[in-house]
């Protein structure tokens, strides 16, 4: 396998030809904020649009998720008009999040919160309007909390039930605002062909999926 | 394709040709009148079907049998019914706004009898003496049709019709060329996409071709979702042959064995009329197994989408065509390298693929002698709003926004000023009257911040306001946003939620700000040209009309007055009528009631500002005014 040497904010690093940029700067410690990025999947999605990095002789800001790296590259993670399409990402999702660190059982382990410190925004927008949907909490199985107003349809979840466990409950559904994660026919999960294996809870970026036992609370309070 | 064989792929070809040529002249041998309506869907929403009817039931009422087809678009959309009768002895003539009694009697006394019924005539298809023709249009002089020529002269169901007008022999020529000839002639031509994007056709030809990997397809892209946009329709309601052939030659020099048309569901004539077309070219061995003898065979297959906006992006396209969800992925990889299942696929718009033939028929270098330096051909508009001439229009590149509104689309109706127009659709842009003298090319509207897009020209009057139109299209892709990334589905969701209250006149200052920072960062930030395009008419307004915007905000005033929370109805005292209430009974909640004067008053806490009473009051009188702001009406009233 070829290998090509490429430079990461300064850093001198050598890769396989053909390697992806995002996961090269992940393997070498440089990080680049990132939820849809999934290592094992052939395809990028692209559809967060928070890993924009800025590379010599590209005009625009690209995400490094769908970049190669090739020989002789200069990549510039903090460039500031990277950095301000990343805040801009991030903060659009976080005016469409349900906002709730204080009762969120996320809180600390999120990496919603991770991204904002490294981004240095705040997690509620000033700027933008909030914009919910409202949906309903799924809490309708033993294991799993669902909360589709947290989720940011970074596809994880998705990628472990079906494409890693073979199991195919979870998808995308609907187009546009109101794109979401769901069961097929929206079914609760509870009587869906779920079968417990709850990975999902373990990939989720965020509180959208969290085990039972730590949701109770919440969700009684809130109700 | 070998040298040996060509002699086989003429001969074969002279015989279709020969057939069809005779099929052709037998419609004008009979000695008989005859007749064709246009049929395509704008004739259709016009009465076209009545009028066909009315034409039939009257010559066999008059016991006359002369032949009478239904043909596609002629362009001129805004007379529509038309009906051409071509008799001999006169010029063939074009009837236009035709309904079936006028249908009635342009049988009786010009088909049977001998009257032209000069005061039903558009214009005759012909220079002559007797009546007026297109050419002596003012927009003949700028029209240049290469794309639309068949459109509204032949019977799109009928191939030997296309064949007798020189369809096909492109084909049979491009058969005996060899592939790298053809994309040689096609780049040296200097076609560009148009579908949008502008991507030259010869060069995507050829990097599919060079890269390895089998098979490979090729795709006619006839989504076209822009609303008011109806060129790729119109061309294959009323010429699909011309598609057809430029796909199969693309399909030829590309080395492609396989083909889809991906037409929209809901252009049901469309897909009827492409469906026979495909059957017509498969039964003459135009198209199938061993094309005129060669040995090179390919087969297309019609594919009806879902009717999404995205969908016409290729990457949604190619994912739909697999029977994904249609939602476009991160290019590069380019169709050429990688579309299809993965394969080397190339995907061109109806407009490209009917160029194709005429190119490689009168040469590279005819083709790149007309337009502009870096764009050639011709540009076909769909030309709609307030403008007197809505249709179909082809002009070579190069022509000013001027020329294609003023003259060939005869202006803005009612006497009203010219204020905008909105060029490419949603994607587009929507450019001032300075504009107006652009030679229209890719790279001028690009500049000036709008795009050729599909080809949709919306024109805009003095009664249009511009924060309106922005939200009315920002409003369109928002809703076809496939959701995927977060710009484009959480972004232009926030535009429109601030143009919403613009509109409203609950807009800030820092909305603006607010707006434009946002309509940059979707601009760049995009998965796909939807979400990338889609900022271009609020960009565009908030450039050309940021006065529009401030007047919203400052004052609550609404300019154009066209947004409804920023106007008031208000009946002039001086100009009602005591004697007049033609109002009064109109209003639905019986908002205005006559003072002690007599004069009608508007309730202004009634109203519901529906414009009903507007429309009521009588010319003569013309007392009722919208205000903005609301409060310009004198206190008094309120
Ligand atoms: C949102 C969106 C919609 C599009 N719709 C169409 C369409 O309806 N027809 C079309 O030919 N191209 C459409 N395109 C452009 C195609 O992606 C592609 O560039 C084109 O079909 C290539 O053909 P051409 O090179 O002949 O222009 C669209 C692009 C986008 C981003
Ligand atoms: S539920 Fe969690 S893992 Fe699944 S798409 Fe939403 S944020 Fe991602
Ligand atoms: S820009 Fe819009 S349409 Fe394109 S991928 Fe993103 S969400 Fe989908």
């Amino acid at each position: 396998m070829r290998t090509v040497s490429l430079t990461i904010d300064g850093q001198q690093i050598t890769a396989r030809e053909g390697d992806n940029l995002l996961w090269v700067a992940l393997d070498n410690g440089i990080y680049i904020p990132n939820l849809c990025a999934i290592r094992d999947k052939s395809e990028p999605m692209a559809s967060c649009r928070l890993c924009f990095v800025e590379v010599e002789g590209k005009e625009q800001p690209v995400t490094a998720c769908t970049e190669t790296v090739t020989e002789g590259m200069i990549v510039n993670t903090r460039g500031t008009r990277a950095l301000s399409l990343a805040r801009r990402s991030f903060e659009l999702l976080m005016a469409s999040h349900s906002l709730d660190c204080a009762h969120c059982p996320k809180s600390g382990s999120c990496e919603l919160q991770h991204i904002a410190r490294y981004l240095g925004t705040r997690l509620k927008s000033k700027q933008l309007r909030e914009l919910r949907r409202d949906l309903p909490i799924d809490d309708s199985h033993p294991q799993i909390i669902y909360d589709p107003n947290k989720c940011v349809l970074c596809g994880r979840c998705i990628w472990t039930c079906r494409e890693h466990l073979g199991v195919g409950v979870l998808g995308f559904a609907h187009r546009g605002f109101q794109r979401m994660v769901t069961t097929f026919e929206d079914e609760p999960l509870a009587i869906s062909k779920c079968d417990r294996c709850v990975e999902c809870i373990g990939v989720c970026p965020t509180g959208a999926l969290l085990p039972r036992n730590e949701t109770k609370t919440r969700v009684t309070s809130e109700s | 394709m070998k040298v040996d064989e060509s002699p086989t792929i003429a001969s074969l070809f002279e015989e279709i040709k020969s057939q069809a040529d005779s099929h052709w002249q037998e419609l004008f041998d009979s000695g008989q009148p005859v007749i064709v309506v246009g049929t395509a869907t704008c004739g259709r929403a016009a009465g076209a079907l009545d009028v066909l009817k009315a034409i039939r039931d009257e010559l066999e009422r008059q016991g006359v049998d002369c032949p009478v087809f239904e043909a596609g678009c002629l362009g001129h959309c805004y007379a529509e019914p038309l009906v051409i009768i071509g008799k001999p002895g006169y010029p063939p003539i074009c009837y236009g706004y035709v309904n079936p009694v006028i249908a009635e009697r342009l049988v009786k006394e010009f088909v049977v009898g001998d009257n032209p019924c000069l005061e039903f005539v558009l214009g005759a298809l012909e220079a002559n003496d007797l009546v007026p023709s297109f050419a002596d249009f003012p927009r003949a002089t700028y029209e240049k049709k290469i794309v639309l020529r068949n459109c509204g002269h032949i019977d799109p169901t009928d191939i030997n019709h296309y064949i007798a007008n020189g369809g096909y022999v492109t084909l049979s020529k491009a058969l005996q060329m060899s592939p790298e000839e053809i994309i040689t002639e096609i780049k040296d031509s200097g076609l560009k996409g148009r579908g949008g994007a502008g991507f030259s056709t010869g060069q995507k030809w050829e990097i599919c071709r060079n890269t390895p990997g089998r098979p490979k397809y090729a795709i006619c892209n006839a989504d076209e979702g822009d609303p008011g946009a109806f060129m790729d329709r119109a061309i294959l309601e009323s010429d699909p042959h011309s598609v057809i052939e430029g796909l199969i030659i693309t399909a030829y020099a590309v080395g492609v064995r396989n083909g889809y048309i991906y037409v929209r569901a809901e252009y049901p004539l469309a897909v009827e009329r492409v469906r026979i077309a495909l059957r017509q070219a498969k039964k003459l061995n135009l198209l199938g197994r061993r094309i005129l003898g060669s040995d090179f065979s390919f087969d297309i297959r019609l594919f009806e989408g879902s009717g999404a906006f995205v969908c016409g992006e290729e990457t949604a396209l190619i994912a739909s065509l697999e029977g994904k969800a249609g939602m476009p992925r991160h290019r590069p990889p380019y169709p050429p390298t990688s579309g299809l299942y993965g394969k080397p696929t190339v995907v061109n718009n109806v407009k490209t693929l009917a160029s194709v033939p005429q190119i490689l028929t009168n040469g590279a270098a005819w083709f790149a002698s007309i337009g502009t330096e870096k764009s050639k051909g011709t540009a076909v508009f769909a030309l709609a709003g307030k403008i007197v001439n809505t249709g179909l229009v082809e002009v070579p590149m190069g022509t000013t926004l001027r020329q294609v509104i003023f003259d060939v689309g005869s202006g803005i109706p009612n006497g009203k000023r010219f204020k905008a127009v909105q060029i490419g659709g949603p994607s587009g842009g929507c450019l001032p009257e300075s504009a107006l003298d652009l030679p229209i090319d890719f790279d001028s509207l690009t500049e000036a911040g709008a795009m050729m897009g599909s080809g949709g020209m919306v024109v805009l009057d003095e009664d249009d306001c511009m924060v309106e139109i922005a939200r009315y299209f920002l409003e369109f892709t928002q809703r076809e946003s496939c959701g995927k990334c977060t710009f484009c589905r959480l972004g232009t969701k926030q535009m429109l939620a601030l143009l919403s209250d613009i509109t409203l006149g609950e807009g800030t200052q820092a909305d603006i700000d607010i707006l434009k920072a946002l309509a940059r960062d979707v601009k760049t930030g995009s998965l796909c040209s939807l979400g990338k395009t889609a900022p271009n008419p609020v960009l565009t307004t908030l450039r050309y009309f940021e006065g529009e915007y401030q007047a919203h905000i400052t004052e609550g005033r609404c300019p154009a007055l066209m947004c409804q929370h920023l106007i008031a109805y208000y009946i002039l005292p001086n100009k009602c009528e005591r004697s007049c209430d033609a109002c009064v009974g109109t209003c639905t909640v019986e908002a205005i009631s006559p003072n002690k004067k007599r004069i009608k008053v508007i309730d202004q806490e009634k109203c519901v500002k529906c414009n009903t009473c507007l429309m009521a009051c009588p010319p003569q009188y013309n007392a009722i005014v919208k205000l903005s702001p609301p409060s310009e009406v004198p206190a008094a009233e309120k």
